[in-house]
């Protein structure tokens, strides 16, 4: 068996190596930077660095996500001793004039340089993402040299399981798949649960319409996401784990199967990691893309290799999961602020956010804003701090409308709700949820029924099928929404329509379609004055 | 001798019968005479869960609860029969209605099916919503059998009685949401199924005239849910037992 | 106390539910010292009439001169009642729906079936053109209670009519009720 790494050997070289260069070029190369022709730009700098016999004073680096995705490609440009400059819309043009006028030239391409002391970069609080735009995702050394496995290795050579769920529970983690369940409970459950086998896995079916937090994290910090698991493993007594993870989402896949591979080679992973008696492999496992598979008991079936479908709880899957062992579900974002907990310690993170709703939450804010991307902003900020500031208000100056959170299960946050702060309970009282961290905001031109039919049309299209309420149910909640909003719906309508997602919420048998009605239920209630001026008139119904 | 099983008291709508500690309500309450709808509950095979006719209120429970899957809790008090069940019950089975294409009037097993039956029982005189009239085609290749999805509510006693009483795994569902169907096989013609046994389990446990016999003309067709009841039992005692009185 | 009117109508049905309602026999004699029908198939009446009280309406709506006698009768009647699968479902009415487009229905059965001369009866004013859809009475009027069944059996229709005329059809309800 080869040598365990020396994580804090290669961390020293990698500082080493960090600082030897001069100039750093790091280059988003996540999904969206890519889609907006950050290859190009990647090229265009690689190529004349070469050209202008720069490589031994300019270092170009990969990285994840920086956030502001709706300015990509993004480029920060780090000189040793100066403070750094980030370049937005950074095209294949704009990649070279970065290289000769303001590496070779010292003048910075003043026409593509973004601000990074905007609200959006500094009320971010981030943990998540901490490596975001500064690691190189591909190479283990990369996440090692930022303190990566640290937190891995104390826990493994010198803490008890104990200990570990012990500060989990102190550091108030919540679940942030959307439920927001006690992290430390669960793990708890888990550790309690007899069985020879035991397994963690890692929801990564991030399924509603424009999240992509849990993609983010998988891409651009995969060995985060490992430490992670590696850690929860450790604590519950679980000797498999598995990253649960969309087909539509190749990139992450690619990247999981490489850090895993690499990580078994460097004995963070297999048997007798880093000579200790803790054992532990990771599978990445593929869904198919039915929306179902995020709920847990869908998910497990469908690792199982069975039809993806929710099963009836108890047993919950603590108790009976991945063949009939005891199996633990976290989300990729839950499992990805681990290591930063036990590197840093309960009481720190504790002392983000609030009571009740410790540490941050990451979003993919949307919509008709100025600024649109990924943001981590500690729980409890105000929706109008993450509306005006951070996403630079409602451009053409429309005014704010509404904003929807958790996606198909969530509901809209009406404007004289600008206040409210962000976090699990607050959005449960408005008749919303935090979900997985979608954030949707509306101008005042947007319809609030044609949005109750969008997410219904998802809902629909995304039910399994196995119950009735869900199954046909959102296919009459569609049927109505349509007829409302074509302006052929009835008084008689309205009320079907309100009834309907009441037997839906009650009666269905998973969490999606208990929530399905949720954007209905949430728009009737704050704009119930919309629907109802698109009904044909009384005379015209008794005519 | 079969084991003593622990006996614990719980209340149906306010009276309070005997159940015992190891039996969900829904066995608790056919034991005791106590009518909760259902649609896909068979006693002896699997419980899937899936009709949601059974939602029952516990009391300090704001969630309504499945009977078919929740176990019986000491001293608990179960409604089976709120003004909101009803409204709820009624609501689903138009769901079901308007779903397929449940033309009683020219159906096998119109005067002896579960879903009329319930229609009945839970007042369901008209459908509020719009019948979805899908096109679905009839399975007539098998030289004993008839599958006629139209008629279908999906409860998959089909698919659990094949593959945990007769053990051939020949149905299956197929698709997903509005699209969802049976399938036999890898979704071939029934009449072209290699592991199909000939048994006739689905057609005896099917509520609907969904499954029938060959030849069967309009309210001719009896199913026997009993049948299969007493086989699981049978099966899994030793002895022919009255299902109902040992679950 | 004044008699009741009552009226009876045939929409897109088989009239199955009319002989049913014969087949009350001599209680239609009672029924006649309790109400007036005013309007029916089984009476000459052309026009439906004003301020009856109790209408049973047999039938889907399937055409266009269905949609136009439904909304008479509502106009004209307190109490609608779907009277039958056909009123309260669409039922044997109603197959032709998941075959879509009544054209494509139309051609199969007066161009290409083999015994007919491959002409589809056209008349405006006299042959009424169909609906895309064959809809139950209530998806195109308001309707007040239901009596469902293919036929409803003739003592069922006695109850709900007693019901009716007493002014309270909750009571049509149990095994007055089932469908088929």
């Amino acid at each position: 068996m080869a040598a365990p790494i020396d994580l804090h050997e290669v961390a020293e070289r990698e500082l080493s190596e960090r600082y030897g260069f001069p100039w750093r070029i790091k280059a988003c190369m996540s999904t969206a930077c890519l889609s907006a022709g950050a290859n190009q730009a990647y090229e265009g700098m690689e190529q004349t660095i070469e050209k202008e016999d720069l490589a031994l004073e300019a270092r170009l680096i990969p990285t994840g996500c920086m956030g502001l995705c709706s300015r990509g490609p993004l480029v920060r440009v780090l000189r040793r001793g100066t403070d750094e400059i980030m370049y937005q819309a950074v095209n294949k043009e704009v990649a070279i004039d970065i290289i000769t006028d303001h590496v070779r030239d010292h003048k910075p391409v003043e026409t593509n340089v973004l601000d990074h002391n905007i609200p959006f970069f500094t009320s971010q609080e981030k943990i998540v993402l901490e490596n975001g735009g500064v690691i190189d995702p591909n190479r283990i050394e990369s996440y090692v040299g930022h303190r990566g496995y640290q937190a891995f290795e104390r826990v493994i050579t010198r803490m008890a399981p104990e200990e570990v769920i012990e500060i989990i529970r102190a550091s108030g983690l919540r679940g942030r798949g959307g439920a927001g369940y006690p992290v430390g409970s669960k793990w708890a459950l888990l550790a309690a649960a007899t069985g020879d086998t035991k397994y963690v896995v890692a929801n990564g079916d991030e399924g509603d319409p424009g999240a992509y937090m849990d993609r983010t994290v998988m891409e651009d910090d995969p060995h985060r996401l490992l430490e992670g698991i590696g850690i929860a493993a450790y604590a519950t007594g679980a000797s498999q784990a598995y990253i649960y993870v969309r087909a539509e989402y190749p990139r992450a896949v690619e990247r999981l199967d490489r850090a895993i591979r690499v990580a078994r080679r460097k004995r963070l992973l297999g048997r007798n990691i880093l000579d200790t008696e803790f054992s532990l492999d990771i599978n990445v496992r593929i869904g198919a893309g039915a929306f179902v598979c995020g709920e847990e008991t869908a998910l497990l079936a469908s690792i199982e290799g069975r039809r993806g479908t929710p099963r009836l709880r108890p047993p919950y899957p603590t108790e009976r999961g991945l063949w009939g062992a005891p199996t633990m579900i976290n989300n990729v974002e839950t499992l990805a602020n681990v290591p930063t907990i036990m590197r840093k310690g309960a009481e720190w993170y504790s002392s983000i956010g609030t009571e009740g709703n410790t540490g941050t939450k990451v979003f993919a804010l949307a919509g008709d804003l100025v600024n649109t991307g990924l943001i981590e902003v500690p729980m409890g900020v105000t929706l109008r701090h993450i509306v005006e500031d951070m996403g630079g208000g409602i451009p053409n100056g429309k005014a704010f409308k509404a904003a929807q959170t958790g996606g198909p299960s969530g509901g809209c946050i009406s404007s004289e709700f600008l206040d409210t702060p962000v976090d699990y309970d607050s959005l449960r009282n408005l008749g919303s949820i935090m979900g997985s961290g979608g954030l949707v905001v509306m101008d005042e031109d947007v319809s609030m029924p044609e949005i109750a039919k969008f997410f219904m049309a998802f809902s629909m299209d995304e039910s399994c099928g196995k119950c009735s309420p869900c199954r046909a149910g959102t296919v009459q909640l569609h049927t109505l929404l349509e007829r409302i909003t074509s302006g052929a719906g009835t008084r008689q309508d309205m009320r079907d329509l309100e009834h309907l997602c009441h037997v839906v919420r009650d009666t269905s048998l998973c969490g999606l379609g208990q929530t399905a009605p949720s954007p209905v239920l949430s728009t009737l209630h704050y704009f119930r004055a919309e629907y109802e001026d698109m009904l044909v008139s009384e005379e015209a119904t008794n005519a | 001798m079969r084991e003593l099983r622990t006996t614990v008291t719980i209340a149906f709508n306010d009276v309070e019968v005997e159940a015992f500690a190891d039996e969900t309500v829904m066995q608790a309450a056919r034991r005791n005479d106590v009518f909760i709808p259902s649609l896909c509950y068979v006693e002896g095979l699997s419980v899937w869960g899936g009709c949601r006719m059974c939602m029952i209120e516990i009391e300090e429970d704001r969630r309504l609860r499945p009977a078919c899957a929740t176990p019986v809790n000491p001293e608990m008090e179960v409604y089976t029969d709120t003004p909101k069940l009803r409204a709820h019950r009624k609501a689903i089975l138009e769901l079901l209605f308007a779903e397929g294409n449940h033309v009683c009037a020219v159906c096998v097993s119109n005067g002896n099916c579960e879903l009329q039956d319930m229609a009945v029982a839970c007042g369901m005189d008209h459908v509020r919503y719009d019948y979805r009239s899908p096109r679905r085609a009839v399975d007539a290749s098998h030289p004993k059998y008839v599958f006629d999805p139209n008629r279908c509510i999906l409860c998959t006693r089909c698919v659990r009685v094949c593959d945990e009483i007769e053990g051939a795994h020949v149905w299956d569902v197929a698709s997903h949401g509005a699209d969802a169907v049976l399938i036999t096989d890898l979704a071939t013609p029934w009449g072209d199924s290699t592991s199909c046994t000939w048994c006739g389990k689905c057609v005896a446990v099917c509520p609907t005239g969904s499954l029938s016999y060959q030849g069967t003309a309009v309210g001719e067709m009896e199913h026997s849910v009993s049948m299969i009841s007493r086989l699981a039992v049978a099966r899994s005692r030793g002895e022919w037992l009255d299902p109902e009185a040992v679950s | 106390m004044s008699k009741a009117r009552l009226a009876t109508a045939w929409l897109g049905g088989c009239s199955g539910c009319h002989m049913s309602f014969l087949d009350m026999d001599e209680w239609l004699f009672e029924l006649a010292d309790l109400a007036d029908l005013v309007y029916s198939p089984i009476a000459d009446v052309k026009v439906f009439p004003p301020d009856v009280d109790i209408t049973l309406v047999e039938g889907a709506v399937a055409n266009e001169d269905n949609v136009e006698l439904a909304r008479e009768i509502r106009a004209n009647s307190k109490v609608v009642v779907s009277f039958g699968d056909c009123a309260v479902t669409g039922n044997v009415t109603a197959m032709r729906n998941p075959l879509g487009d009544p054209l494509g229905i139309l051609e199969a059965v007066y161009v290409n079936a083999p015994d007919r001369n491959g002409v589809i009866p056209a008349e405006p004013g006299i042959v009424p053109p169909l609906l895309p859809q064959v809809q139950p009475l209530h998806k195109v009027i308001k309707v007040d209670a239901y009596l469902p069944g293919c036929p409803p059996p003739a003592d069922r229709i006695q109850r709900a009519v007693e019901a009716l005329l007493a002014g309270d059809p909750s009571r049509i309800t149990g095994e007055d009720i089932r469908f088929g």
